[in-house]
């Protein structure tokens, strides 16, 4: 679990990893030039625009003379101008770096996704590989791209200013100077330290969220326990807590401004003193005065813009080191180029399915090192329907991923008519394979689009045949807009049983050779139940189906049964065979199966 | 046309009235406070307006020979002091007067960060805990039509829109707001025309910036499309990878990922590009704004109408002129979002809450129930529930069933008043229900819900809940009768493992019996079990009734169940279908009579025949 733990900070500067993640930025190397071009020319003009100031104030003002004024003023005009330009190209242009750098990313990631292995979702929460591919790598474009701008103008700004200030006056300079390395510590220390609160606060608000979630859901049971007041009462503590923290947090960054502001003003009271007796004795001008004044209130920003790439930096190289461990994490299975170049990507050339599944010697170890199935032997004729029964964590969900080839065998050999099926492309058997989840899953989208899932180039005869083969076909037919009905998110428009019937229109519609179904336990009506079984039925005539059963009806009419317990088959045959042994079956049976209501 | 007229009714004076009153009651005695913050940055303004005059002062008269123009006791003390020359020497002092006024603004501005994140922190933490307090009391009814995703929603995001709007756009406004007049006020009396040359482009500025933060947010809002899209499509990739691994469809699935990946990225490069505009033509008319300034003082000053120090100063104004203007625009259009969020939190606060004080009756409860002709309606016109008529005496065990849906639950919510009857009459022990206080009532009967809710505490916390009091002992001992001690113990942690949403995830049999443990903890005069054993094994369920029979004696007790085994030794089973008592009897007398019960037990007890 402790994998999944999010570090706010990744101590220390690690190269390498940096290294492996340059290659994002390389496709936008010129843009990232012409960026810092851009940032240099904006910090040339942010520094010529006060000794523009100076010019006018020795060449005009102290010496009343409005000689090339007009000259002066266009000039100035220019670089505005200019400046607005600049601006204009560079803010589109860190758009592209960071829209450019985010997707190519994402697109990387999200390819990697699809070719890692079930064990790897079976062992990744959802929501972690979610924050990867949407936070993390909005940190990681936001810091290549902004953080780049920020660094560079701040870097040139320094030292144009520096050069500017050292060549106008170097010893007025070095006094102003005195104030620069406070300010550059205070700047870093407070801002490390505003975004170390900031996610601390964040990590209270997630808490406040689930209380509220947790009162929201839990109400019923708070109000037949008459929890309200205890309830309120730990609440209480909580947003208590959140209450000291953003005080805290508020106080500690309301220091910030005002110390920054004193440091600057430190350098400008300096400049005052030494400089005004500079100008009084003739030996500093009064333009290189108020220029000074003016460096002295504004060095400030520069050194805020590059202090803050080192917490993005460090902010950063977290979320790239847990981008870089999905990135890096391999597939389990997956076609080795053997297979590829044996077989290559055309389905019409290799051989057909009929059906015939063999387990031999399969051995099967988690990688936590549980052990679930051992030395299991099974063959399966074409056509035949094995119903897998037994208890939770018996290993039933094992078989069928095994024999789906979501898992490999960690010993021994599955073999699919004949062929070892770690020496074909996967998508021979998934391209053969009818799979109906407990819990349909369906994305969003029509009803249509749904069911072509699985046959991408059905035509809309074969679409209708799947539905009508599954009983779906006069439901939608009496929806308004028919196939074209919206299932919403994850299905969430469509009832249960409607769910489970489009999701078996899905399996079937490719008329696969294998079939597996984990049935679901949920209780639809009556009505629904009976189509359902119907539907189930139909499927399973002339497939090679796997079923975890647990609908009386499916069992029953299973060729045979499968009893499983701790990754053996304890009994095995057809129900009444099996009632008759008066075993294991006979008592799950009486336990587990009949607990169903009235559904005639 | 509808949008419209929300907008029109969200700004009339009532709604207004309304949102302020509520306001003002969340903000409580952090009223004073907060406005004294809000004065506070004013004071701040002030000091960082009235330094740069000295440096000016400083140019023109100490430095320079311009005459002093002080008001008459600064000249007095400066002549007290010696005069210009005297100043001269210690030019020093000027540098620290400055830097102490700048540390006075800086003073007022740290308090005025400090007292406004108090106030309204202490604001939020009233908000949030009145709406945790409503929902927990809110009518029951009221969570049943609410969506957990949008009360949540409006309890998380718009308070911290809320909390926003205190904490930054109010007091900003209230900022810019003194800083440009006072800073119009120094520019005013320095030199009048200069001022009104200052003026000539901010109010573009500001009108520019408040429209195009108006029309941007089109723009914002195609973003949260794409964006939410490009989430959906992640998220139902990953919770459904099994499919699309099973259908061999990954090729597909990358091509609609990357179809919605690649518009994604062009609604956010439109949206940089649209602010590049608005950044760079905003950053030239200010800059404009300021270079007036300059040319026209810069030609000034040249021909001797004003001073050198007098452009310096009008220089540093206009900075604090029109920056915070264009901010100003932005603010103002954003603030709009916030009323929406405060008027959603209202929204809840309005809904029906029960009654909170203790005014029902509280008569001794022993457990004789008698249905009278009980009719229930749910507001929206559906009836669960149709003369129902039945009697319950004291101990007796009363055994329900019946197809889903057919209104067994609701039945036992009327009895712990989640809901009240519309028609008829309910007595416990001779009182009209309905008159009975409601906590009172729910504390004197014991329920397990048909799907309970564990909390995120430990297994031992969530038992204890029902009996604070309890003992380990009596805790470990209601685990027994649950038959669920055992499971427990094979935990790693045992009693102390975590569930919910941040722990373990048990099993919903599990779940049932841990909620069974934590109901039987507690004495309770009447026990309802509302199909509280449908995730348990038969064995299991066998052994958690041979134990309560033990500890129920005298208590009536209400068991809803699918299975005829579970009901068959009470004292009487009622069947109902469609909201009515189609049968009533005892097991024996029910399996003899045609009908729903027979046929069930029929079918249930096959495997015998």
């Amino acid at each position: 679990m402790d994998k999944f733990q999010e570090e706010v900070f990744s101590k220390g500067f690690k190269l390498d990893l940096w290294k492996k993640l340059i290659r994002y930025a390389k496709p936008y190397k010129n843009r990232l030039i012409v960026l810092s071009i851009y940032m240099a020319i904006l910090a040339v003009f942010d520094a010529v625009i006060p000794l523009m100031q100076r010019y006018a104030i020795d060449n005009y003002i102290i010496t009343k003379n409005t000689r090339g004024l007009l000259a002066f003023f266009i000039i100035y005009t220019l670089i505005m101008i200019i400046q607005a330009v600049v601006v204009k190209l560079m803010i589109s242009s860190a758009g592209v770096v960071e829209t450019g750098v985010c997707h190519d990313i994402r697109k990387d990631g999200f390819e990697h996704l699809q070719a890692l292995s079930l064990s790897y979702y079976d062992n990744t929460p959802v929501g972690w590989m979610m924050s990867r591919l949407t936070s993390d790598i909005w940190r990681l474009g936001n810091v290549l791209s902004w953080g780049l701008v920020d660094f560079s103008w701040g870097f040139f700004m320094m030292v144009v200013t520096t050069v500017v200030m050292l060549v106008l006056d170097w010893k007025l300079a070095l006094l102003t100077f005195t104030v620069i390395p406070v300010l550059f510590v205070v700047t870093i220390y407070f801002q490390r330290r505003i975004l170390f609160n900031h996610r601390d606060i964040r990590k209270n608000n997630s808490l406040i969220t689930a209380a509220f979630n947790e009162g929201i859901q839990g109400v019923k049971t708070t109000k037949t326990l008459v929890r309200e007041e205890e309830n309120l009462k730990e609440f209480r503590v909580l947003t208590g807590e959140m209450n000291r923290k953003c005080i805290s947090a508020a106080t500690f960054a309301s220091v910030y401004m005002p110390i920054v502001t004193l440091l600057g003003s430190i350098g400008a009271g300096l400049v005052l003193w030494r400089g005004g007796n500079g100008v009084i004795a003739g030996r500093v001008s009064y333009g290189t005065m108020a220029v000074f004044i003016m460096f002295a209130v504004q060095f400030f920003f520069p050194i805020r813009d590059m202090a803050r790439i080192f917490t993005d930096l460090q902010s950063a190289q977290a979320s790239a080191e847990r981008i870089l461990s999905l990135l890096e994490t391999k597939p389990d299975i997956k076609d080795d180029d053997e297979v590829i170049n044996k077989y290559g990507t055309d389905k019409g050339k290799w051989p057909k399915i009929t059906g015939n599944i063999e387990f031999r010697n399969v051995s099967f170890t988690y990688k936590t090192g549980e052990k679930v199935l051992e030395d299991f032997n099974l063959t399966v004729k074409p056509g035949e329907t094995i119903a897998l029964v037994g208890e939770t964590g018996a290993g039933k969900s094992t078989i069928v991923n095994l024999a789906c080839r979501f898992y490999e065998p960690t010993e021994g050999q599955i073999f699919i008519d004949g062929y070892d099926y770690t020496r074909m492309p996967m998508l021979w058997l998934h391209s053969n394979l009818g799979y109906v989840l407990q819990n349909p899953h369906l994305f969003s989208g029509t009803i249509r689009e749904n069911i072509m899932y699985g046959k991408l180039d059905a035509t809309e005869e074969e679409m209708i045949r799947a539905s009508k083969l599954v009983n779906l076909h006069p439901i939608v037919e009496r929806m308004e807009k028919g196939y074209d009905t919206q299932v919403g998110e994850g299905g969430s428009l469509l009832s249960t049983g409607e769910k489970q019937l489009v999701s078996f229109a899905r399996a079937i519609i490719s008329d696969p050779a294998i079939f597996v179904l984990d049935e679901a336990t949920s209780s639809v009506d009556t009505e629904t139940e009976y189509l359902i079984q119907q539907a189930i039925k139909n499927i399973l005539k002339n497939r090679t189906s796997f079923i975890i059963a647990h609908r009386l009806s499916t069992i029953r009419s299973a060729d045979r049964i499968l009893v499983i317990r701790d990754g053996r088959i304890l009994e095995e045959g057809t129900h009444s065979y099996l009632l008759s042994q008066k075993g294991y079956y006979a008592r799950l049976y009486r336990n587990q199966f009949i607990v169903t209501a009235e559904n005639s | 046309m509808k949008q419209e007229k929300r907008t029109v009714s969200a700004f009339s004076g009532e709604v207004i009235m309304k949102r302020i009153k509520v306001l003002k009651q969340f903000m409580r005695k952090n009223l004073l406070r907060y406005f004294s913050a809000i004065l506070f940055s004013g004071i701040s303004v002030l000091f960082s307006v009235v330094s740069p005059m000295v440096v000016s002062f400083a140019i023109d008269s100490v430095i320079g020979s311009e005459p002093m123009d002080l008001p008459a006791w600064l000249m007095r003390m400066v002549e007290n002091y010696g005069g210009r020359e005297a100043l001269r020497e210690k030019l020093w002092l000027l540098g620290l007067i400055f830097l102490v006024l700048q540390l006075l603004a800086g003073v007022f501005q740290y308090l005025r960060g400090r007292w406004i994140a108090i106030s309204t922190e202490n604001t939020a933490k009233n908000i949030r805990d009145t709406l945790y307090d409503h929902l927990q009391h809110m009518e029951y009814y009221e969570h049943v039509k609410s969506q957990t995703g949008d009360l949540t929603q409006r309890c998380t995001a718009d308070v911290e829109t809320t909390r926003n709007f205190l904490s930054g756009q109010l007091p900003q406004v209230g900022e810019i707001l003194m800083n440009v007049t006072l800073t119009l006020i120094a520019m005013l009396s320095i030199n009048v025309g200069l001022t009104l040359y200052s003026l000539c482009v901010v109010p573009f500025i500001f009108i520019a910036s408040a429209v195009f933060f108006t029309k941007v947010r089109k723009v914002f809002k195609q973003v949260e499309q794409s964006d939410s899209e490009l989430h959906t499509t992640l998220q139902e990739n990953l919770t459904g990878v099994r499919v699309v691994k099973a259908f061999g469809r990954q090729s597909y699935e990358i091509n609609k990922f990357s179809e919605k990946n690649s518009r994604h990225r062009g609604n956010v490069k439109r949206l940089i590009d649209t602010m590049s505009w608005y950044w760079s033509v905003s950053d030239l008319l200010c800059m404009a704004q300021a270079a007036l300034v300059l040319f026209i003082a810069v030609s000034w000053a040249a021909s001797g109408r004003i001073t050198l120090g007098t452009v310096l100063l009008f220089t540093v104004y206009i900075r604090n002129l029109i920056w915070p203007i264009r901010h100003l625009g932005r603010v103002i259009s954003d603030m709009g979002q916030a009323f929406v969020a405060f008027d959603r939190i209202i929204e809840i606060l309005d809904k029906p809450a029960e009654p909170k004080d203790i005014s029902g009756l509280k008569p001794e409860i022993k457990g004789n129930i008698v249905f009278k002709n009980v009719s229930f309606q749910y507001p929206d016109g559906t009836s669960p529930l149709k003369d129902i008529s039945f009697e319950v005496k004291q101990g007796q065990t009363v055994g329900i069933i019946g197809p889903t849906g057919c209104g067994k639950s609701s039945l036992m919510h009327l009895l712990v008043r989640l809901f009240d009857y519309n028609e008829g009459s309910i007595l416990i022990d001779g009182y009209e229900l309905k008159e009975i206080d409601k906590k009172w009532l729910r504390s004197h009967i014991g329920i397990v819900l048909q799907e309970p809710f564990l909390f995120s505490k430990t297994v031992l916390e969530n038992i204890k809940i029902a009996n604070p009091k309890a003992t380990r002992h009596d805790i470990e001992n209601a685990a027994r009768t649950a038959a669920i001690h055992d499971s427990i113990m094979s935990f790693e942690k045992g009693y102390d493992t975590l569930v919910g949403e941040r722990g373990v995830t048990l099993s919903g049999g599990q779940v049932q019996r841990v909620a069974i443990a934590r109901t039987v903890l507690k004495d309770h005069p009447i026990l309802i079990f509302d199909d509280s054993l449908s995730a348990v094994d038969m064995e299991t369920d066998l052994m958690i009734r041979e134990a309560l029979k033990e500890k129920s004696r005298g208590v009536t007790t209400f068991i809803i169940s699918h299975r005829i085994s579970t009901l068959a030794q009470a004292d009487q089973i009622i069947v109902i279908d469609k909201g009515r008592i189609i049968q009533r009897g005892t097991h024996d007398e029910l399996i003899r009579e045609p009908g729903m019960y027979a046929r069930i037990w029929a079918a249930q007890s096959e495997e015998e025949i």
